[in-house]
């Protein structure tokens, strides 16, 4: 049998850190990136005697994830604790959900490979604490504990196994990713692992019922790694069926690096995680008004927004789901938008050029390091005839490094465009007096030779001539 | 009458009156500490020069009018299970032996605003597991009426204390009978309050769901003031309830007529020592006496509480000793090569027997495979015990039972057999199963002249109640005026 005999099966774990100020059961800060073991307290931190508070903003933002993906509320949910050792585990058990998660039975719809609408079921979404970090061999020996992230807030999303491809799987990333930010709860920064995933894999003949035995790869925190570990591992475990073998059900480690999976634990160490209510917590119970009130404050998703822009502002299908991709995309374009007006130049210039420039850059729309109101002013100096689009993107090419006031940029860099009716004349002169040969092949019936004529002066004027008046004065003085 | 021998509202007259000074009544418990603290052990820390040197300034500060109140420099012990920010809180565990906590635990900040003073932390079984202070990993704790005798546990610092007149009064925490049986052994007044009405922020936890804060004290009124002064609601701890403030000395009316007593037959049964059930037969015919109607019921899930008690608590406690890992803080082991030796080691090297039996009972019925004939059995049974509490308080306003089903045993009988010590706490457990309070309050002696105990069950946030039941009696029996500890070797 061949490669094509087999599809891939993929369930997704995701873990989202929660945006909110303070940590799930104390009240230190989460913000990334301090010193080490500078966010801490004795509750975090496992001393004796002390005892969690749950933060209620987890419980708002853990149900407005689940109301965006369509799950339903849990009533009535607890926490449960999670036990086993691990140095970054202060207390040795993680206040988890076990058996009654906050939200169920959801979906994130997206597209199969034919193009076609598909539902991927959620199982449920539940709220945990992170926990912390070791740092190994920063000082050559031993590791460090910093304890920060230990009772950062996450949700963990799980999906049913209803993803058929590593594209897909992208695709429901992603969507979770643009949901999230949208709703705003969680920033979803993959490189600081506010968002990561547990990728479970495995491959059965196509047509086959009985999914096949699976694997899995934990904390992977960027869309290529995922997709490429997809892809690696399916084929893999199609190689160890088709010579003969078995898979075995294990947790495997993705090398980025090689380009490859290997075991992570010995199986010695299957985990029974003794999950039990936690006693030093009370039952969580949500009543119908609160859900409601959520309901009512969500912000407007994406699907919506994309029809929005359909019939507000004339954009094609595809450019208004792309632009909705992202809430940062969609904020810089209706940001922008409102200042400038100009909703068509402003989605160009989103979807070609400035995307362009990220992919480049391999950054995510968050990273775009310049605000829309900085891009409205450099649209409205095209509008405006104070620069050309030749200049602009240059201008853009400079918000992305060093972003200020686009007309701060243009007067520092010297880029104002030239439409002074003298100096565009001299230019003018000076090119037909050096290009007699083009002169003559234009007056000859040769139509392209003004575009030459054209270039050598905005050369000359390095592309600062205002290029419809040099088009007009050519042509005037061509005698045409 | 000596200042030791006093209550602390007999101190709180005296000291109103000026009569005496803050100074010189701690300076009496110093002075008591150092006489009595090698015949009793009943601290792991003592703080006396500390307490003095508080007292001195609290006084001054009385004086200049800068602290008001009632229990300014009124000294007190408090049980080595809670944190006390710059002092050790070692649980008496080998494990703990040089913990500093960085905080104090609730009841103690309350205690501090008040500004009582701290006279030391008291011994305990470690982690509050035991019956008899025996497995603390640093003293054997003895009985004040009879040295060769235990104080009973895991709160014996506490109620020996208490007893030898080294403390006025003491903290102690109540998991299956920690408070109550001790009180007993020790004849004097130990609180059991209701599950949330006291602050569990910065007890050591040994089983989340029935640990409780209660005080020991010579006499109901020093019950009542001392839970009057740690009872409320705690944002910090959210299985604390949200309850209106009461004065509870207010209960103590020193009249039960009328008042409905249940007796639950089950605790009069096999296994409890005849001279303890014929006490409680005359407290039963004192009350009969004070206008009280008294009636025998059956309370037939009773049999079950102490399994149920084994497994829940055993099970928490596995699960809250395993931040004790050798890593931020606590015993870590010399003897390591690996993550796995660290945490094998430690804890091997840093628990004591009796702790180690516990976890392991406890990560057993929590295990895959077990739960649900172990832990989840147990709280369904559980939630029947409850149940069968609601019912009996239907009928009756209390509930009165031995504390425990014999007198102080001598030191080293039990130890060795850890069953036997468990059925130490079979007539305290089933009031922690369902969350209720109880008081042992002392009902006499034995032929031997040790103390012993009677037990007053009330429903949920009922102390009222029983205080005022435990009041009357006392006023009537008048124990600490016809019994007094006798240091016997």
């Amino acid at each position: 049998m061949s490669k094509e005999d087999y599809e891939v099966v993929i369930g997704l774990e995701v873990h989202a850190e929660l945006s909110t100020k303070t940590k799930i059961f104390c009240s230190c800060p989460t913000t990334f990136g301090a010193e080490p073991n500078t966010h801490i307290c004795p509750i975090c931190t496992a001393m004796p005697g002390t005892l969690p508070v749950l933060n209620e903003k987890v419980v708002e933002y853990a149900v407005k994830a689940g109301l965006a993906t369509n799950c339903e509320i849990s009533k009535d949910s607890k926490n449960d604790r999670k036990n086993y050792f691990y140095p970054d585990l202060p207390k040795a058990y993680q206040i988890s959900q076990f058996d009654k998660p906050l939200c169920e039975h959801g979906y994130i719809e997206i597209e199969d490979d034919d193009g076609n609408k598909k539902k991927v079921r959620l199982l449920r979404i539940h709220i945990e604490e992170d926990a912390g970090k070791l740092n190994h061999n920063e000082f050559g020996v031993g590791s460090l504990v910093d304890l920060n992230r230990a009772g950062v807030p996450l949700i963990e999303m799980v999906s049913e196994p209803d993803i058929r491809s590593s594209r897909e799987a992208e695709q429901y990333l992603r969507k979770i990713k643009s949901i999230l930010e949208y709703i705003e709860v969680s920033d979803c920064k993959m490189q600081e692992g506010s968002l990561r995933a547990d990728v479970n894999v495995s491959v059965r003949k196509k047509g086959e019922e009985k999914f096949g035995t699976r694997t899995e790869m934990k904390n992977m925190n960027s869309f290529r790694a995922i997709v490429r570990a997809i892809e690696y591992e399916k084929d893999r475990q199609i190689e160890v069926l088709e010579e003969g073998g078995k898979i075995e059900q294990e947790t495997l480690r993705w090398d980025d690096i090689n380009g490859r999976t290997s075991s992570m634990r010995d199986k010695e160490d299957a985990q029974d995680y003794r999950y039990f209510p936690d006693p030093d917590l009370v039952a969580i119970r949500l009543s119908d008004e609160y859900v409601e009130n959520i309901r009512k404050s969500l912000p407007e998703l994406p699907e919506s927004r994309r029809d929005r822009y359909i019939k507000e502002y004339n954009l094609s299908e595809k450019d208004a789901k792309l632009l909705t991709s992202s809430k940062y995309l969609s904020n810089l374009f209706e940001g922008a938008l409102e200042i400038c007006g100009n909703a068509k130049a402003v989605a160009n210039w989103i979807l070609s050029d400035i995307s362009r420039i990220l992919n480049e850059k391999e950054l995510e729309p968050e990273n775009i390091p310049f605000t829309a109101e900085q891009l409205a002013k450099m649209i409205q100096l095209i509008d405006k005839g104070t620069i050309s689009s030749a200049i602009a993107k240059k201008v853009l090419t400079e918000l992305f490094e060093n972003p200020k006031d686009p007309e701060e940029i243009i007067k520092e860099k010297g880029w104002i465009q030239i439409s002074d009716e003298g100096a565009i004349k001299e230019v003018v002169m000076k090119v037909l007096e050096n290009n007699p040969q083009s002169v003559a092949d234009f007056k000859g019936g040769k139509d392209k030779a003004l575009g030459f004529l054209v270039g050598q002066a905005m050369k000359e004027t390095k592309g600062k001539a205002n290029p419809q008046m040099l088009n007009k004065m050519f042509l005037e003085e061509l005698g045409n | 009458m000596e200042i030791i021998d006093l209550t602390v509202h007999e101190l709180q007259e005296k000291l109103k009156s000026k009569e005496i000074t803050v100074e010189e009544v701690t300076k009496a418990y110093a002075d008591r500490i150092k006489e009595k603290e090698g015949d009793v052990q009943a601290f792991v820390t003592t703080l006396e020069d500390e307490a003095v040197e508080q007292a001195k300034s609290i006084q001054k500060d009385i004086e200049d009018g800068k602290i008001t109140g009632d229990f300014a420099g009124i000294p007190i012990g408090i049980k080595d299970n809670m944190c006390t920010k710059g002092v050790k809180t070692t649980c008496s565990s080998k494990m703990l032996e040089n913990f500093v906590a960085p905080y104090d635990a609730t009841v103690v900040e309350k205690l501090n605003d008040e500004h009582l003073i701290d006279l030391g932390k008291l011994n305990m079984d470690e982690f509050a597991m035991g019956a008899s202070t025996e497995y603390s990993a640093f003293k054997k704790t003895r009985n004040p009426w009879n040295l060769n005798t235990v104080p009973g546990g895991s709160s014996g610092g506490s109620a020996a204390a208490v007893a030898a007149g080294m403390v006025p009064w003491a903290l102690g925490s109540d998991t299956g009978g920690s408070i109550r049986q001790p009180a007993s052994f020790c004849g004097v007044v130990g609180l059991k309050p209701t599950y949330g009405l006291v602050s569990r922020f910065g007890l050591v936890a040994f089983a989340s769901s029935l640990d409780q804060i209660g005080p020991i004290t010579k006499d109901v009124t020093d019950s009542a003031m001392l839970l009057n002064l740690i009872a409320g609601h705690d944002e910090k701890d959210t299985t604390s309830e949200n309850i209106p403030k009461k004065d509870y000395t207010k209960a103590l009316k020193g009249d039960v007529k009328g008042l409905k007593i249940g007796i639950p037959k089950q605790y009069y049964g096999e296994g409890i020592n005849e001279e303890v059930k014929a006490k409680l037969q005359e407290a039963i015919e004192t009350y009969k006496k004070l206008g009280a109607t008294v009636e025998e019921f059956s309370l037939d899930i009773a049999d079950y509480a102490l399994a149920t008690y084994y497994i829940i608590a055993c099970a928490e406690a596995s699960s809250n000793l395993g931040r004790f890992d050798g890593i931020r803080y606590g015993y870590r082991t010399k003897n390591y090569e690996s993550l796995k030796d660290i945490y094998k080691n430690s804890r091997s090297e840093g628990f004591g027997p009796e702790v180690k039996r516990r976890i392991i009972l406890g990560t057993y019925v929590l295990s895959s495979g077990y739960y649900d004939a172990y832990y989840k059995k147990a709280q369904q049974v559980r939630t029947l015990v409850k149940k069968e509490f609601d019912e009996a308080f239907k009928k009756y306003d209390v509930l009165l039972t031995p504390t425990s089903p014999t007198v102080a045993f001598e030191v080293g009988t039990k130890s060795s057999n850890p069953l036997e010590m468990y059925l130490a706490d079979i007539c305290t457990v089933p009031v922690n199963i369902a969350g209720l309070p109880g008081i042992s309050v002392p009902c006499g002696v034995n032929s031997k002249g040790m103390p012993i105990g009677m037990q007053l069950i009330g429903n949920r946030f009922e102390e009222e109640k029983i205080l005022n039941a435990a009041y009357t009696f006392e006023q009537e029996i008048k124990f600490r005026e016809n019994y007094k500890p006798e240091f016997k070797k």
